[in-house]
């Protein structure tokens, strides 16, 4: 494959003012290019120092130097995806925020996966038994109380036992999906689709009850 | 009772209905749809179903609001 090192059309672009064109070096070789990766890193790094300290409050114990010490992973990693990925950049948004979903993404999971490593995970399906109408109050809804009871006895008979274990883990319990992801051997998105498929589940129970309107 | 009026618990038991994307495929989009909203584009439009995962998963929320409030940073230093 022909390497761009010396395409002059590349260059002019990169050294125009006010064009982010610097990522198309991402593709070439040699000195350019590791100026490009130079370049993208210190991009990756700002975002995940701007999520790592915008979500700081979760990590108490930790330092300033642990905090940054995690964004510097979290841009490391998201550099090694950012480059695997690089065919992926269609150009609808620019490569600048296309760049930066990479470092938010790998900071946050960081973050979350920190905040809970000392936490126990509590899969008890038994949790979904105190799903209760918050009231009663002076404003106590009997619409609500019993659509809070039909949810309750969908959780019990609609779902399967993994679905049950997922829904009460994210929902009720507040286990961010990456942790309950990790500690499951699972990813995200298989994990988003079972808690989907959940709540599909769990929503045609309760407007076969007659208390909800299916949307 | 309709999913609109419901309570915030039941709202993230019983999700919101409406066909969403999935978390790949939200992150696959993320970057076009906070541009478009930034630029007070109907990013819904143009992107449906993106909104309605943002509702249902709160890391791929909590991943749209940081990339939102970044490129405001930008916008502005």
């Amino acid at each position: 494959m022909a390497a761009p090192d010396t395409n002059p059309d590349v260059s002019a672009l990169a050294a125009a003012p006010g064009l982010e064109e610097w990522h198309l070096d991402l593709h070439a070789h040699g000195s350019r290019r590791e100026e490009a990766v130079g370049h993208l890193h210190a991009l990756l790094l700002r975002a995940a120092r701007f999520e790592v300290f915008r979500r700081r409050g979760s990590l108490p114990q930790l330092s300033s130097a642990e905090l940054d010490e995690l964004a510097q992973d979290a841009a490391d990693d998201a550099a090694v995806s950012v480059l695997r990925r690089l065919g992926d950049f269609r150009g609808e948004s620019s490569f600048r925020t296309w760049a930066y979903k990479f470092a938010l993404l790998e900071a946050s999971v960081k973050v979350r996966r920190r905040a809970w490593r000392d936490r126990e995970v509590q899969l008890e399906p038994e949790a979904w038994e105190n799903v209760r109408y918050p009231g009663p109050g002076p404003d106590a809804d009997a619409e609500t109380a019993a659509l809070f009871e039909s949810v309750r006895e969908g959780i019990q008979d609609a779902l399967t036992p993994r679905q049950r274990q997922v829904l009460v883990a994210v929902v009720l319990e507040g286990v961010p999906i990456d942790v309950l992801a990790e500690r499951l051997g699972s990813n995200r998105n298989a994990l988003y689709k079972m808690l989907h498929d959940a709540r599909r589940r769990l929503r045609e129970h309760v407007a076969a009850s007659g208390h909800l309107e299916e949307t | 009772m309709t999913g609109r009026d419901l309570d915030p618990t039941l709202v993230r038991l019983l999700g919101s209905g409406e066909p969403e994307l999935d978390c790949d495929e939200c992150f696959a989009n993320l970057d076009r749809y906070v541009e478009l909203e930034l630029a007070g584009a109907p990013a819904d439009a143009h992107i449906p179903g993106l909104r309605a995962h943002l509702v249902g998963c709160p890391a791929c929320a909590e991943e749209h609001e940081s990339l939102r409030a970044l490129l405001e940073l930008d916008s502005v230093s």
